[in-house]
């Protein structure tokens, strides 16, 4: 799909901050607001903008359990469908919040977040390693979010600047 | 015995002090303020810059560097000026890296004013030029830019300026406080007047980085001017690196000379960790320089809008981080105007008539802040107008 320039400073506009309105972004980009708008709707339907979520920081909840695990998992090809049809069985798991194909020493990157260690540990042992073409499995848990998709979570960062200058 | 005299020289007594200091005084003081009144990006320097300097510093580059500054880090200016504005100087003799802009316009003035030499200072303009002139010993004839003519300098009034015993012309441009751009063809007939009359030109190019619509045009680059121009140019504004003051002058090397001797005896060379971040910003920074500029241009064209509905004129600024609107359908001063709105509203601008002539009448609003903040300024600009017209 070939986008053009306006669709890709709306995406980009977008994808730093979902919650700015139609009117905002027109102003921004001194296109018409129903113009935006309709971009936007027109974009959201050939799934080029696929959701809208928040990022929250878990860890600030007091006694927050869950944890998040990212998986190395090595699997056969099958003929015809290639990584496709092991990736699909995989990211069909709703414990599952991301799946890579990756170039290296393994082949797919699974991200998985459960409650606790022990209901991950039984995700991968009953369902992940179960399947047919996972040959082998490398579990590494997240110890603290620092960066996530662009966002410092531990920032500390304020404005320092003088409050009027020249 | 006790002191019966004044030791300040008359020039500096007499000298008036900016009226930026009187709102950062007030707004200083202020709790919740939402600050449009702020010359520098909102940007923190990129972290590849600061980790060049960090690492400098560990490797122990800690000693001084030649008065002109890193011979590598001139290679880059050279090479950056070259691709990005096609001027061509020689690093060996032509660049000066100094601290900030602010000591380039500083060494520039000192090296070309002979005293009662006439420097002509297009206003609305940065608070140090006529200072920094007098400093030097000359005279500062400023002229006013208007609204109507979107604070392009216009060739007419620049030549009655002209007396025999002007010097130089000092041009800012894309410029702080109006945003204004010249393009080739407004900066082309300055150009001809300039040759006609056999003057200088110092050419503050600060902002040249931060053109949006159409890339910025060095007065150098026209044919017959790059002689008789100084270009000061620095890494504050396009490279979000204000704090590590470093700046640089381009000229002819007769004038480079007289600039290094000033340099020299005046300031050495420049903050050293500094000039090893400006050699990684020069190396890899542009990518981080484009997206910055992607920001101020969505935020440029939210706040000129925005003002525009508001009922406050104003016009579509090429560079910079600033717009200029007019806030004369509100019947207050530049000044009023401020300081009602900081105190009732807690917005703080910056009256327009601290830049000089012609910016009475406007304020400058930098959109180097968040959206999130410009948002919530223009809000309470809203309120603010509002409550007067409901009077």
């Amino acid at each position: 799909m070939k986008l053009n320039e306006k669709e890709v400073e709306i995406l980009e506009i977008l994808q730093k901050d979902a919650r700015f309105e139609a009117a905002d972004i027109a102003k921004m980009t001194g296109l018409a607001v129903t113009e935006v708008a309709d971009t936007i709707r027109r974009l959201e339907e050939e799934k080029v903008i696929v959701h809208y979520a928040t990022l929250v920081d878990w860890a600030k909840m007091d006694n927050f359990t869950g944890v998040t695990a990212m998986i190395d998992v090595k699997v056969t090809p099958k003929r015809g469908v290639g990584f496709d049809e092991v990736a699909e069985r995989i990211y069909r798991f709703k414990e599952v919040s991301s799946v890579y194909l990756m170039s290296g020493v393994y082949d797919l990157s699974v991200t998985v977040e459960g409650k606790s260690m022990n209901e991950i540990a039984r995700f991968v042992s009953e369902k992940l390693s179960t399947l047919d073409s996972v040959v082998s499995t490398t579990t590494h848990f997240q110890l603290k979010k620092y960066k996530h998709d662009g966002m410092i979570y531990t920032s500390k960062q304020q404005d320092n600047r003088i409050v009027v200058s020249p | 015995m006790t002191v019966t005299k004044s030791y300040i020289a008359k020039s500096v007594e007499n000298m008036r002090p900016s009226g930026i200091r009187k709102f950062f005084d007030l707004a200083a003081t202020m709790e919740g303020v939402v600050s449009l009144g702020v010359g520098e990006p909102d940007f923190v320097t990129t972290w590849s810059v600061r980790e060049a300097a960090i690492s400098s510093l560990e490797r122990g580059f800690t000693s001084y560097t030649a008065n002109a500054g890193l011979i590598e880090l001139r290679r880059e200016i050279a090479h950056y000026m070259e691709s990005r504005f096609r001027v061509r100087y020689s690093p060996q003799n032509e660049i000066i890296v100094t601290v900030g802009a602010s000591q380039a316009i500083d060494i520039a003035m000192r090296a070309i004013t002979d005293p009662g030499d006439e420097i002509i200072v297009v206003e609305p303009c940065f608070v140090s030029y006529a200072p920094l002139v007098e400093l030097a010993g000359g005279k500062a004839v400023t002229i006013g830019t208007t609204g109507e003519t979107g604070f392009k300098l216009q060739p007419e009034q620049f030549e009655a300026a002209i007396t025999s015993k002007t010097k130089a012309l000092l041009l800012c441009y894309p410029n702080n406080p109006t945003g204004t751009q010249l393009n080739k063809e407004d900066l082309q007939l300055i150009a001809d007047i300039v040759k006609k009359h056999d003057l200088l030109v110092i050419a503050d190019e600060i902002y040249a980085e931060l053109a949006y619509d159409q890339d910025h045009t060095s007065i150098a680059s026209l044919e017959g001017m790059r002689e008789r121009t100084i270009l000061i140019n620095g890494f504050s504004k396009g490279f979000a690196m204000t704090g590590w003051r470093l700046g640089f002058t381009c000229a002819p090397v007769k004038i480079s000379s007289a600039m290094l001797k000033i340099h020299q005896y005046a300031m050495m060379c420049a903050s050293t960790p500094a000039q090893y971040g400006a050699i990684e910003a020069l190396q890899n920074g542009m990518t981080d320089v484009e997206s910055m500029k992607k920001d101020y241009r969505r935020r440029r064209n939210y706040i000129v809008q925005s003002f525009n509905e508001l009922g406050l004129d104003c016009h579509l600024p090429g560079g910079a981080f600033y717009v200029f609107p007019s806030i004369q359908s509100t019947g207050l001063t530049s000044e009023q105007f401020a300081e009602q709105l900081l105190l009732e509203e807690k917005v703080a601008v910056v009256p327009g008539s601290v830049f000089g002539k012609g910016g009475e009448g406007y304020i400058r609003c930098s959109y180097a802040s968040s959206m999130a903040q410009l948002q919530e300024a223009i809000k309470r600009i809203g309120q603010f107008i509002d409550k007067r017209q409901m009077n």
